[in-house]
């Protein structure tokens, strides 16, 4: 959907994913709670795409979805390619933890077990998180490997962890360490992408920037990210494309160059988000993202929209604007060609 | 009200040393404070002395001059840089928000929370969602002084700026004291006046 013609290493075409869940806590009935619908996002080579958007909007499931580790409960539709290759659960297993390594938000993808040090020389992490289990750990011979004992240490170094923390078990590791411990397991191996799920809060800006270099230097090498993060100034300063979610679908997509000032931001939500920065005036838009119960006819966004309209009711189209997408009725860009969403 | 933490000395392990050694601070309930330093200095571990969860080898912690009550509800909460970390996996959300004391029903509504979240598992909620349980659970009736330790580094910029504008509100009002932890200078400089440094 950005104006390159270089090869995509991810695509998620219309993505949906829905919960079963009882209906109440005494009810036996099950309902169906679509959490994303139609959403859409892909990632060329060379490129760092950061997602940003509303708590609860459906980026780490996004993750997840793409990891194959969503739980039992979950039904999901939409096509995920990872180099052109349809990626199915078998695929994914294979892959996970190898071509494709995983940052979690949760700190509790760590095993707790094991010292961090041998955690991340063994990829047991980024090699799927909580259900990893089932694999089994990873052999003391790898662990052990004098090469990669050197590069695990020379990450850490690099990012501030003494060899004394190499000892420490996750729970004796402060916030910050630990978020430093999981990334630097994505970037133990040798990955062709790696899907970040909010990789630096509870870290110092120096060590922010260091991360954010790291990923650009990795991208550079004609591999992809998919940076999820709430920092947009960080993702301003590192990403070539963000997408911004909103209730479980992308509303915007854009290059980072369109985002320069807040004229240019074109989803009124985003503008909102910007707003909203401690550095641009902290001032919260009023109510939330409504519950997947209570969403409205139309645009998701309208019952906070200040250009509220009545077409606002009827379906948005994504429309192509510039190099990019936006879901709103007030852009007349073009209407996106079916066989575009994955162009 | 004021809380004082005098000479406080704390290592989890002698044998590694201390984490920290005599450290003395003080502050006023009417003056939002900022804890700041490198990570890993231990701004978290003096956190957890404060509100009682720890308690130090040496120096004692004192809210109005008397020690920390030594059960029941901490007059001293602590909300979590690691929501995931602290709550109970095995509990649905309303009996976790029930460990804290008389949660108003004002308090849920501000924080954004849905009914039907109180059905769920903490796994079944976002990061964002469920560290507003964990920030209601902290605003019991007899809460004194709140320590927010990295709470909305989770947070959509939205979502922030709504609940530290609230957390703002709710603490005056109630004359909560605030002692906020972050690494965003922005934020840091919109929320607490005073700066205590490692
Ligand atoms: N197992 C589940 N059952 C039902 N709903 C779920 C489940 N897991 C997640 N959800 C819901 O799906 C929505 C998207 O969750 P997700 O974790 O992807 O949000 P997010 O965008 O990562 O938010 P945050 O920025 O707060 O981490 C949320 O509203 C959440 O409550
Ligand atoms: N439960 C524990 N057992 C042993 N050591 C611990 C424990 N918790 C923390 N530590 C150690 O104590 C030191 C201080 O940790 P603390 O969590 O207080 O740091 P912090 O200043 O909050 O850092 P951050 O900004 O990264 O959250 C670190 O070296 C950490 O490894
Ligand atoms: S479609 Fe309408 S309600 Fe939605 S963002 Fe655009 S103007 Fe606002
Ligand atoms: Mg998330
Ligand atoms: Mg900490």
């Amino acid at each position: 959907m950005s104006c390159t013609n270089k090869r995509h290493i991810l695509e998620i075409d219309e993505l949906s994913v829905s919960f079963l869940q009882y209906e109440n806590s005494r009810s036996s009935r099950q309902i169906e709670l679509p959490v994303i619908s139609k959403l859409s996002v892909s990632v060329h080579e060379g490129e760092i795409v950061a997602v940003v958007g509303s708590s609860g909007s459906g980026k780490s499931l996004l993750a997840h979805a793409i990891l194959g580790m969503l739980p039992y409960n979950a039904r999901t539709g939409g096509k995920i390619y990872f180099n052109g290759e349809l990626l199915t659960p078998e695929k994914i297993r294979e892959y996970r933890g190898g071509r494709i390594a995983f940052v979690p938000q949760s700190t509790t993808y760590l095993d707790p077990l094991m010292k961090v040090g041998e955690q991340v020389r063994g990829g047991r992490n980024s090699s799927g998180g909580k259900d990893s289990g089932r694999g089994g750990r990873p052999s003391g011979g790898r662990r052990n490997d004098p090469e990669r004992r050197k590069k695990q240490r020379a990450l850490f170094a690099r990012y501030g962890l003494s060899e004394e923390t190499d000892a420490k078990y996750p729970f004796e590791c402060s916030g910050g360490m630990t978020r430093r411990v999981l990334l630097t397991s994505a970037l133990m191996g040798n990955p062709e992408l790696i899907i970040a799920d909010e990789p630096t809060p509870g870290m110092d800006l120096a060590l922010a920037k260091k991360s954010m270099e790291d990923f650009r230097a990795f991208a550079d090498e004609g591999k992809g990210v998919l940076l999820i993060t709430h920092d947009i100034e960080l993702a301003l300063e590192v990403a070539d494309r963000i997408a911004v979610f909103y209730a479980g679908t992308t509303i915007e997509e854009a290059p980072v160059s369109d985002f320069a000032s807040e004229q240019l931001l074109r989803h009124p939500y985003t503008r909102a988000l910007w707003r909203a920065m401690p550095q641009n005036g902290f001032q919260p838009l009023p109510g939330t993202q409504p519950y997947v119960k209570d969403m409205p006819a139309g645009c998701p966004f309208g019952p906070r929209c200040e250009n509220y309209s009545r077409e606002c009711a009827g379906e948005i189209p994504m429309q192509r604007v510039g190099c990019g997408t936006v879901r709103c009725v007030k852009y007349h860009g073009e209407p996106l060609a079916v066989h575009e969403h994955h162009a | 009200m004021l809380l004082e933490g005098k000479n406080l000395t704390f290592a989890y392990d002698r044998k590694k040393g201390n984490i920290l050694t005599n450290v003395s601070l003080r502050i006023d309930s009417r003056e939002p404070a900022a804890i700041v330093g490198p990570s890993g200095f231990g701004k978290t571990t003096l956190c957890k002395i404060l509100s009682g969860y720890l308690r130090p080898q040496a120096g004692e912690v004192l809210l109005d001059g008397k020690p920390l009550p030594k059960k029941g509800c901490c007059p001293v909460q602590m909300v979590w840089q690691n929501p995931e970390r602290a709550v109970n996996p095995r509990l649905r959300m309303r009996a976790t928000l029930a460990d804290g004391q008389q949660i108003e029903d004002r308090i849920i509504r501000e924080l954004g929370i849905e009914e039907d979240w109180m059905n769920r598992y903490p796994q079944e909620l976002s990061g964002g969602e469920l560290q507003r349980f964990c920030i209601a659970r902290a605003l019991g009736r007899d809460t004194k002084f709140l320590i927010a330790d990295e709470i909305s580094t989770m947070l959509d910029m939205i979502t922030q700026s709504q609940i530290w504008n609230f957390l703002l509100k709710e603490t005056k009002e109630r004359g909560i004291g605030l002692i906020v932890i972050s690494h965003s200078e922005a934020l840091l400089s919109r929320v607490a006046g005073r700066r205590l440094t490692f």
